[in-house]
């Protein structure tokens, strides 16, 4: 299991990191959103999968999954989710103020 | 604080002082105000003859840094002693002579004095100083003031320009300096200079001897303009007249001697250092001499010439340091005869070409002109300084009485005794010394010659300013008092030798002399018919046959390599350099943030590569890892052609709602590996995110370009690749090896007990590791703060933003 997950994560990143390359704003903003499930889903695989049941106590079961990475991605989300959507509306302004989300054109001016 | 301190210090609190005279007191020249401050220095040495002529060594030491090993260590022995009279002495005469120089309406004479001051005080240091690192701290205080006082008259570009290469040229060789510095307390553990060479023996096998010694060579050649780091002299006569008096002639161009001098017990026993030293000097007197002949441009003529003379005064230090190789046998002393004759004619130098730097100051000031071809015939106008002139010019050229024929006897002799040496190759490059000696003598002649009989004889021109005449006594009088002194130590040279030179001699050659025992450093003015007498009458016939040749003979006066000059590959050397850094940085900054980023790509993908490459502690082992089934394998397929289909999405809204459903599978594998609070969370999040997104979006106006799928770029394809590549294997060799116990089995264990709570993902939330949490939120509402700005804030226009409400 933690190959193809390995092998999915790799695939989360080329995707990510190709948009992350291209010149459109939105496009960047959707890599970087890739790039953080990828990094969500390494997190979990690197501290093993499927190793007992959930991190429940109630459940008394034998052995339960690692619950410390659980709690470093719950955190991860909600910061990503924060930083992204503040990223979107300053795309979104961008795009309203100057007309174009072509990051070719954004460029600053020479001997700024 | 000791007196000798207060010296050094004298000048720069006259410095401050100059501030407010010239403030309060306006229709007094400031000048006289300074004047006493050399004074009363060079009295305070004069006083001081006595004690080191009879060996006493005065020193004293005023902690500054002493963890570091600098303490402000100030010692006077023979040699400081006469460069500290040079300085304070010529400097007296120096204001005196700027008094009458700079007229103090037109002038900013208070910067001009502080700047002078400042000079001062810093070029005493140098000379007093024990310890390397104030030594060098005075040093570069020397380089500063010199530009300050270079660039004086700052509205005009040559000034600036001469002003920046002097300053670029020494400051690099002082840097250079100052790791040979470094260096030598690598070796040694000591910055003093006597603790550096009391142990000399022991560090001459250490191997960053040889690197030391070359780069303080460095330092003490730029700053005595020896070849090639001479192009900055010429440049610097941009100067006022008494700056070129005192600084480029008399003071500052001989720290370099200085430091060659005081370091010598350290370095004299070295071979390179005989060749390096001897040998660059030898060929910066042949240089300047010939590229004074050149010269139309009167202070230009004495730049050349002192650059050549600076170079005689290096190679008889380094032909006196040849001594060292004899150390033990009576044959010493009789190299010991070239150290003798440096520093007798650095005194001579000294003297004949301030007085010469003057006379050009007092012919430029009374004619308006330097221009040797625009002079001539002032012998009857300006006859006082005439006589100055032919004085300095005859003992510049090496005639009888002057002062300047002894010292070039003594340069003969010193030439003569080293074919003699039979070490180092010197049988057969031993004969190169006399030759190139002598031929430099004879362009010493000429360019003398022409500068006397150029400017004073001959027909008067009609077409100059000013209507010539002599000029005031006040500016008469230094240039005569050094003139006198030429012509006394013609005649007396005796006077020096053991007052000064002999001091001096065993302040070079510390170890030669066994205690109570003296250097012979009698000078005769006749010495018999020997060689040298014969050298000199040849230089003189020579000389004149090719002045009255100068005008047939090309050689003599017309440029020779124009076409490769150092001063345009000193030029070049700078154009080129600003125009590859701006070639270099307008090719990476190109400001695109694609390129930044694959910059960044590239750099983490090598950077990875290269480690797990390089580490032995990589390992894929899939023995443990877990069975997959079906249901698995589904979802994994869906992310990964969820994910593959954003990059071929042809509007942004398909690319939206893709990256959505990526989100989605991901919150499957939350479910699938045990772990539903993340499940929730993302599930939230993803909806919230992609309504978000498509609010936003579905409001744009429709532009050209959005509906464009994305252009197929190989490169970034690559990078890609790598990156996702350079994260599976992160993936699986971090998965596949665990060097120690997962800490959670103490959160599974204790949630309950400690905390009260089952959800364990909860608990350490909220109560192991709440920090994380507390912050967490700090950042969605900075986010939301954030947004709410952004939204509210409206710009107007032309970018001056507006606040509402």
């Amino acid at each position: 299991m933690e190959l193809y997950m390995s092998l999915a994560i790799g695939v989360l990143f080329t995707v990510g990191v190709y948009l992350v390359l291209s010149k459109s704003l939105l496009r960047i903003i959707l890599g970087t959103s890739l790039l953080t499930h990828g990094v969500h889903l390494l997190l979990l695989t690197m501290s093993r999968l499927k190793t007992g049941a959930a991190p429940l106590l109630g459940q008394k079961a034998e052995s339960y999954v690692d619950p410390l990475p659980q709690a470093l991605i719950l955190t991860s989300i909600v910061i990503s989710f924060g930083v992204t959507s503040f990223f979107f509306v300053l795309a979104y302004k961008a795009y309203q103020k100057l007309g174009t989300d072509d990051m070719e054109q954004l460029r600053g001016e020479e001997n700024e | 604080m000791y007196l000798l301190h207060l010296v050094i210090i004298l000048p720069f609190i006259f410095a401050l002082g100059s501030l407010f005279v010239s403030k309060v007191k306006q229709h007094i020249h400031t000048g006289w105000f300074i004047l006493p401050a050399p004074i009363l220095i060079f009295i305070y040495f004069v006083l001081r003859l006595p004690e080191v002529r009879n060996g006493e060594q005065l020193t004293a030491s005023v902690p500054w840094m002493p963890s570091l090993g600098v303490n402000f260590t100030v010692y006077l022995d023979g040699l400081s002693l006469l460069f500290a009279l040079l300085i304070s002495g010529v400097g007296s005469l120096v204001i005196l002579y700027s008094i009458f120089y700079l007229n103090k309406r037109k002038e900013a004479i208070a910067q001009f004095y502080i700047y002078l001051l400042l000079f001062m005080g810093a070029m005493l240091g140098v000379v007093l100083s024990d310890n390397l690192i104030v030594l060098y701290g005075f040093w570069e205080l020397t380089s500063i003031s010199s530009f300050l006082l270079i660039a004086f008259w700052h509205q005009r570009e040559r000034s600036r320009y001469g002003a920046l290469k002097s300053m670029l040229i020494t400051v690099f060789g002082g840097l250079a300096m100052l790791s040979g510095f470094l260096l030598l307390y690598v070796i040694t553990g000591t910055f003093s200079i006597r603790g550096i060479s009391a142990n000399v023996s022991t560090i001459a096998e250490h191997s960053l001897f040889v690197p030391a010694m070359l780069l303080v060579l460095l330092g003490a050649f730029t700053k005595s303009a020896q070849f090639p780091f001479h192009i900055w002299l010429p440049d610097a006569m941009e100067a006022p007249t008494p700056v070129s008096a005192y600084l480029h002639s008399a003071t500052m161009v001989k720290a370099g001697l200085y430091l060659v001098a005081r370091l010598s017990p350290i370095f004299a026993g070295e071979a390179g250092w005989f060749w390096l030293v001897s040998g660059t000097g030898i060929l910066t007197l042949i240089y300047g001499s010939y590229r004074a002949l050149k010269q139309t441009d009167l202070k230009s003529m004495l730049a050349f010439s002192t650059i050549s003379q600076l170079g005689l005064i290096m190679s008889l230090l380094g032909l006196g340091s040849a001594a060292a190789i004899y150390s033990d046998t009576g044959a010493s002393l009789f190299y010991v005869k070239a150290t003798m004759a440096g520093i007798f004619h650095l005194i001579n130098h000294a003297v004949f070409k301030g007085a010469l730097f003057m006379v050009v100051g007092i012919v430029d000031h009374e004619t308006g002109t330097r221009d040797i071809r625009k002079l001539g015939g002032l012998m009857s106008v300006m006859p006082v300084t005439f006589s100055i002139a032919l004085i300095g010019t005859f003992s510049m050229a090496g005639l009888p009485p002057f002062n300047g024929f002894l010292s070039k006897e003594m340069f003969f002799t010193a030439v003569l005794n080293i074919m003699e040496m039979d070490v180092l190759n010197m049988q057969f490059l031993g004969i190169v010394f006399p030759v190139i000696a002598w031929i430099a003598s004879i362009f010493t002649f000429i360019y003398s010659m022409l500068l006397l009989f150029k400017t004073f004889t001959g027909q008067q021109f009609d077409k100059l300013e000013k209507k010539p005449h002599e000029a005031p006594l006040g500016m008469l009088l230094p240039p005569v008092v050094l003139a006198a002194l030429a012509v006394v130590f013609g005649l007396f040279p005796n006077l020096l030798s053991y007052t000064l030179i002999e001091p001096a001699m065993a302040a070079i050659h510390p170890t030669m002399l066994v205690p109570g025992q003296q250097f012979d450093a009698a000078i005769h003015i006749w010495h018999g018919w020997t060689t040298e007498v014969f050298m000199t009458l040849g230089v003189v016939a020579a000389g004149i046959v090719f002045y009255r040749l100068h005008h047939r003979v090309k050689l003599l006066h017309q440029p020779l390599f124009s076409g490769i000059t150092l001063n345009k590959s000193y030029d070049g050397g700078l154009n080129l350099l600003d125009k590859a850094a701006k070639g270099l940085t307008d090719r990476y900054m190109t400001g695109s943030i694609r390129h930044y980023s694959m910059y960044i790509f590239v750099f983490l993908i090598v950077s990875i590569t290269v480690t797990m490459g390089g580490s032995s502690n990589i390992r894929f082992d899939f023995s443990e890892f877990a069975p997959m089934s079906l249901y698995e394998a589904v979802v994994i397929f869906a992310l990964i052609v969820s994910v593959i289909a954003v990059a071929f999405a042809h509007t942004r809204m398909m690319a939206i709602i893709l990256t959505g459903t990526a989100g989605y599978m991901v919150t499957l594998f939350f479910v699938i590996f045990r772990a539903p609070d993340l499940a929730l969370t993302q599930m939230i999040v993803e909806t919230v995110s992609v309504t978000l997104f498509l609010l936003c979006f579905y409001h744009l106006p429709k532009l050209k370009k959005e509906i464009e799928s994305m252009r197929f770029i190989l490169p970034n394809l690559i990078i890609a690749l790598g990156v996702g590549g350079v994260m599976t294997l992160l993936a699986l060799s971090a998965s596949s090896s665990r060097s120690f116990d997962s800490i959670s089995d103490f959160f599974i264990k204790e949630s309950y007990n400690l905390a009260g709570g089952k959800n364990i993902v909860n608990v350490i939330l909220v109560d192991f590791r709440g920090f994380d949490t507390m912050l967490e939120i700090v950042v969605l509402s900075i986010a939301s703060y954030a947004i709410y700005a952004l939204i509210r804030l409206k710009l107007v226009h032309e970018g001056h933003p507006v606040r509402r409400g």
